[in-house]
């Protein structure tokens, strides 16, 4: 999505990207980034939460026009769900005990590749 | 070990994912040193906005392409399962919480900005970025400009 907000923004077209992987994003390089610090799926807001998910489209609209230059990262002011304070910790994780697991997931997954080409 | 309260590091969360994987290549995520920026050629108020989505359409068949929705009425659901997201954590049975359609309409009546496109637009994520670069991403300008656009707001999930 950061490669599609650059072609935009070089052919004239103002972006801004809503989105929670903060080095993801930077790491491409992008002129506006509001970043909302959510697990992924939810950059808008937590589900359900209308209050919170206006805010913080208000807040990129806002930065459409008040960004000075490329590379506009601002952070938006919530928090993921207080009884959740896990979340970081769980996206990807690669458990010791899981390995060999994991490990067939790849072989079942190169498998499928190949038998498709 | 992520310190609490620091943002994920997905970089480094992906690359040990697939290693575990048994992938012998790490993916190398696009970098640019240069960074395009344009600016808004009218005031936000009276500025029509897009809004772009890394969501497929609900009756997804597996065909990975640029597509487009309407706004009015927004799609009460999306299809997500194939994108990369925590599903451990977080769920996406509400679509305005990765599409946020009627969020910006209210912030459109209240005169924020003069208004939506007529349509949204979704784009694949992709393994290649060239496929992204060089096809998804012009037609997604071609459909903005079709569509009256002045800005977008682009949401991955």
């Amino acid at each position: 999505m950061s490669l599609v907000a650059r072609h935009l923004e070089a052919n004239g077209i103002p972006t801004v990207i809503i989105g929670s992987a903060l080095d993801v994003v930077e790491h491409c390089g992008v002129p506006r980034f509001l970043f909302t610090d959510f697990p992924l799926g939810n950059p808008c807001g937590l589900p359900w939460d209308r209050a919170m998910q206006k805010a913080i489209v208000r807040q990129a609209l806002g930065l459409l026009e008040s960004a000075g230059g490329p590379r506009t990262t601002v952070k938006a002011p919530f928090r993921w769900k207080e009884d959740d304070p896990g979340w970081r910790a769980r996206y990807g994780r690669v458990d010791p005990a899981e390995r060999a697991r994991l490990l067939a997931l790849g072989e079942e997954r190169r498998r499928q590749r190949g038998t498709k080409k | 070990m992520t310190e609490l309260g620091e943002p994920v590091r997905y970089i480094d969360r992906t690359r040990h994912y697939y290693r575990a994987l048994g992938y012998a290549k790490d993916y190398v995520w696009a970098r640019h040193d240069d960074v395009p920026f344009a600016r808004l050629h009218k005031p936000l108020a009276a500025s029509r906005i897009a809004l772009i989505t890394t969501a497929s359409p609900a009756d997804f068949k597996g065909t990975r392409q640029v597509w487009s929705g309407q706004m009015t009425p927004p799609p009460a659901k999306l299809f997500t399962t194939n994108l990369a997201w925590d599903k451990e954590s977080t769920h996406t049975d509400d679509r305005e919480s990765f599409l946020p359609i009627e969020a910006a309409s209210a912030l459109a009546a209240e005169g924020v900005f003069a208004g939506l496109t007529g349509r949204f637009h979704g784009v694949p994520t992709e393994y290649s970025q060239r496929k992204t670069t060089e096809e998804d991403a012009p037609q997604v300008l071609q459909r903005l400009r079709d569509d009256g656009a002045d800005a977008a707001i682009l949401c991955p999930l």
